[in-house]
């Protein structure tokens, strides 16, 4: 098994991990940095394949990163303003509370 | 140094740049401009009269197209003559003093610059008409004038009176500009153009002229160029106030006295005669048919006599200063017309050079008089104010001996004589003539009567008792004119008839032998006129009126008649019986018309559609509606079953999501690993 | 070099399990900072010394903060104390299942797939090489991007802002 396997093992279990925090709590927040764990995982594959794989532009690896976690850190500022939001109309931060979009 | 045709237009252009200003801006600097624009085309008038007199036969023309109009271009020019260049330099000359005399009048009137501004824009519209040498530009000025004369007559347009006078004076020129309009079209139509002078092309050449009188209408047996010249002709009568469309002009009065002396009484009323004047060779052009059954310069001649006779009789009984003088215009503007009919257009426009000055002064000696006396305008309220109003009773002595034509000193007398004479010599008919003396008779008295009244005795009311002569910017003009109503006479008596001559671009000769020719006619007018103003002095001078309310002489004497003429012979309410019921008449039958005939088909068009209306929603109703509701009752029951699968809860989106992905992974790997 | 992986991973995931485990907000973010720490370590590890600052100042740095913020305000009262309810639980057990089928299929799937080889050398790249690249082939990716964070701070100050007439209209 080499490094690389190794390293998208990781990711992948980080992924899960992430997804299974944002599927089971109830809390937004921890929703949201669930979410903010996959995207982590996702970039770990980025930064891995750079690393062990064979690559045809020595800087994308890294560049694609960057440029995620720009858009990670804008995400994160307006999901949490969100949630600050939906926390002054609707008095809790339980995901299943905002449920107004209902069919 | 003169002007030449081709920049005539500069002499309306000043006028009409301060006028432009004028619309934009409440400066009172806008008077004094208009008065320097005046000025300046009274320099450019000379310049150009000059070179008028340097070949007074010549028509200098300038003509230029304005747009092409499908296959050929509608062309306007100027035109430089001595009628054209001497009607400039009295308009401009008389313009200048008048708007001086405004200067003075106006002078606590809080529109103030909009004065000066309708006054420029008339000037402008005037020279224009002046200087047009296509009937269509003369047409368009005269229109513009009328506009003109509408707004200032209106000009204190919050008394009704004046506001209906302002709407009376366009609806009745409106009638006579109909048959102008109508005249230049057929004019168009059958001498192919509307410049006057083209080079041989133009309407007023021999060569149109004579085909124009070789043609006679099937209907009635004229001769073209008569129908025409009658259409155009009735655009002066508008214009000019004559019998029967008259009516208009005493009432224009109600304008600011100015106004009246130079639109009502010296300058725009005259445009009628500088009309006929100007298509005269279209007037005259059926002379030399015999055959015609009238001749359009003898329904000139006649309807010029009327208004001469009629006007002077209703001058007789009218106690407003301002309609005396009204009167008067009507009745001199009669007398040129009688020229113009008898064939001596030249007499005509020297009657009308001398009216406008003498008439001016008469009309600014009023507006003194009405000015000093807070707005005073019945004379038998005035009186006394001769040792009150020392120059304005002078000037206006002067006008007075001028317009009832004193003998030898004073211009009116030389030109009335001109027509006298030229009356006397007419083949036709000498009814215009006894018509013509009569009016003389009748001029010396109201005028004797009028200076009677308003200046000698004792004032009869405060306002005349406290009035007191105005400034110098108003007496100043009326001097200038007293002065101008003394010579311009000399410019055209018999022994030396200048003016007569260049107009009609003929070589001058000095005669002394001609100053007593038709002596006859000559001292009988003399002797007329003194026996008018000795009547007007032995009614009204020897015993003086003492109150207001005294009763006129003559009224006592013969009460109907006095009170018909006060009445202006009843016309107003003539034609309020006549024209306005039928007007009156046929309004109710449009209405009628529109009520029940076009409002019945309307309303069963309405019902028409009502009907099949009802008959559609019937058929919608019945048979449409059915399924549209089937098919909407399905998408609803549609959109709630799937609208279940909308719980809402991201939890559970973002599960249907991993599940969906798991399965998607699973999915490609057990493919992948089969190809594999 | 292996051993630094495991224990670089161990971080890594052992603190986002505990967090997302814990009850306690607070505890649960500072362990994911933890977390997000851990990944800056991995990022070092493997050579990308840029990236792994890049990740310690907007993760560790600048998003926790925001999350503690986020927090505190929008606590009420101790979560501890409330009883876990029924719906939770069913909850929880269906995340797991998910999560645990989601790591089989992931972990079987890396684990038939033949990776290429890895080069011999590890690509080196420093920090000036990575702003040439950013600015001359990723310029208007680069502009871009800033304005998109321009925009989201502009969106959550305006999200995040109180609404005062409408407040004294509630309270009316």
């Amino acid at each position: 098994m080499s490094s690389l396997h190794l390293c998208l093992l990781i990711s992948s279990a980080l992924f899960c991990i992430g997804l299974t925090g944002a599927l089971a709590r109830s809390n937004t927040i921890l929703v949201l940095l669930g979410i903010e764990l996959m995207l982590n995982a996702a970039n770990i594959n980025f930064i891995a394949f750079w690393r062990f794989g064979p690559s045809p532009a020595p800087a994308s690896g890294v560049i694609f990163v960057l440029f995620s976690i720009a858009v990670a850190a804008a995400e994160a500022a307006v999901g949490l303003a969100l949630i600050i939001a939906v926390y002054r109309h609707q008095k809790s931060v339980r995901l299943q509370d905002a449920t107004c979009l209902k069919g | 140094m003169t002007l030449t045709a081709q920049h005539l237009w500069l002499i309306p252009a000043l006028p009409l740049l301060v006028a432009a200003v004028g619309a934009f801006s409440r400066h009172r600097g806008i008077a004094l401009a208009a008065i320097f624009a005046m000025a300046g085309s009274f320099v450019l008038s000379c310049l150009a009269l000059a070179g008028a007199l340097q070949n007074p036969a010549a028509h200098a023309v300038f003509n230029f197209a304005w747009f092409d109009l499908g296959t050929g271009a509608l062309r306007l020019g100027f035109l430089l003559d001595p009628l054209t260049a001497l009607m400039c330099v009295m308009v401009t000359f008389v313009g200048t003093l008048i708007f001086t005399f405004s200067l003075g009048y106006m002078k606590e009137d809080k529109n103030f610059s909009r004065f000066f501004c309708f006054l420029s824009f008339f000037a402008a519209a005037m020279l224009g008409l002046l200087i047009a040498n296509s009937l269509l530009l003369l047409f368009i000025c005269w229109e513009l004038v009328g506009l003109a004369s509408y707004l200032l007559i209106g000009f204190w347009f919050h008394k009704p009176s004046a506001a209906a006078a302002a709407k009376k004076a366009f609806l009745t020129t409106r009638i006579g500009d109909l048959g102008l309009l109508l005249g230049l079209l057929w004019l168009s139509e059958a001498g192919g153009s509307l410049l006057f002078f083209d080079n041989g092309q133009g309407v007023l050449e021999t060569a149109t002229l004579a085909a124009l009188s070789g043609q006679t209408l099937a209907c009635c047996g004229l001769a073209l160029s008569t129908a025409i010249g009658l259409l155009i002709f009735c655009g002066a009568v508008g214009k000019s106030g004559q019998f029967p469309l008259h009516v208009w002009l005493p009432d224009a009065m109600e304008g600011p006295t100015p106004v009246s002396a130079l639109i009502h009484a010296a300058t725009m009323v005259a445009a009628g005669v500088f009309l006929v004047a100007r298509v005269y060779p279209l007037m005259s052009a059926d002379a030399v048919l015999a055959a015609v059954p009238v001749h359009a310069l003898t329904v000139v001649a006649f309807i010029g006599a009327i208004t001469a006779l009629m006007g002077a009789l209703i001058a007789c009984a009218q106690n407003d200063i301002k309609r005396v003088l009204a009167f008067s215009t009507v009745s001199q503007l009669g007398y040129m017309m009688l020229a113009l009919g008898v064939g001596s257009w030249t007499a005509a426009i020297f009657h009308l050079l001398t009216h406008a000055f003498f008439k001016a002064l008469l009309f600014l000696g009023a507006g003194s008089v009405i000015h000093a006396a807070h707005h005073e305008q019945d004379i038998r309220q005035l009186g006394g104010l001769r040792t009150r109003l020392k120059i304005t009773f002078a000037t206006f002595a002067v006008g007075m001996m001028a317009l009832s034509g004193v003998p030898f000193l004073f211009s009116g007398f030389w030109s009335k004589e001109g027509i006298l004479h030229a009356a006397h010599g007419w083949h036709v008919s000498h009814l215009p003539l006894y018509a013509a003396l009569a009016a003389v008779v009748l001029t010396a008295f109201y005028m004797s009567r009028l200076v009677a009244e308003t200046f000698f005795g004792k004032p009869r009311s405060h306002a005349a008792d406290h009035a007191h002569e105005n400034s110098a910017v108003m007496t100043v003009p009326l001097v200038v004119l007293a002065v101008c109503a003394v010579l311009l006479g000399f410019l055209g008596t018999p022994a030396y008839p200048w003016l007569q001559a260049t107009l009609a671009g003929e070589a001058v000769h000095a005669d002394f032998g001609h100053l007593l020719e038709g002596g006859g006619l000559m001292f009988l007018s003399i002797g007329l006129v003194g026996s008018g103003l000795g009547l007007g002095w032995r009614l009204y001078g020897k015993k003086l009126r003492q109150t207001a309310e005294a009763h006129d002489p003559l009224s006592t004497a013969a009460p109907s008649v006095m009170a018909a003429l006060a009445n202006r012979l009843g016309f107003d309410e003539l034609y309020a019986a006549t024209v306005g019921h039928l007007n009156d008449l046929l309004a109710s039958l449009a209405d009628k018309l529109d009520r029940y005939v076009i409002g019945g088909l309307v309303n069963f068009i309405g019902l028409v559609g009502l009907f099949s209306g009802s008959v559609n929603r019937q058929f919608d109703e019945d048979n449409l509606n059915g399924g549209f509701d089937a098919a909407s009752d399905g998408i609803r029951g549609t959109g709630r079953v799937y609208s279940k699968t909308q719980t809402g809860e991201a939890h559970g989106y973002l599960r249907v999501i991993a599940v969906a992905f798991i399965v998607l992974v699973l999915v490609l790997s057990l493919s992948m690993g089969g190809a594999r | 070099m292996t051993v630094a992986l495991f224990l670089i991973a161990g971080l890594m995931l052992g603190s986002a399990g505990v967090a997302l485990l814990l009850r306690n907000l607070i505890h649960s973010a500072l362990l994911l900072v933890a977390s997000w720490a851990g990944v800056a370590a991995f990022y070092l590890w493997a050579g990308a010394e840029f990236v792994a600052f890049a990740q310690i100042l907007v993760y560790v740095g600048a998003i926790s903060m925001v999350v503690l913020f986020a927090v505190l305000l929008t606590r009420q009262g101790l979560e501890i104390s409330r009883p876990v309810e029924p719906d939770a639980q069913w909850r929880a057990f269906s995340a797991i299942t998910v999560g645990a089928c989601l790591a089989a299929v992931l972990g079987s799937a890396i684990l038939s797939t033949k990776l290429p080889a890895a080069t011999a050398t590890a690509p080196t790249l420093s920090v000036k090489d990575t702003g040439l690249e950013l600015m001359n082939h990723h310029g208007a990716a680069l502009l871009i991007v800033g304005l998109i964070l321009t925009v989201a701070l502009l969106g959550a100050t305006v999200l995040a802002a109180t609404d005062k007439p409408q407040k004294t209209e509630d309270a009316a």
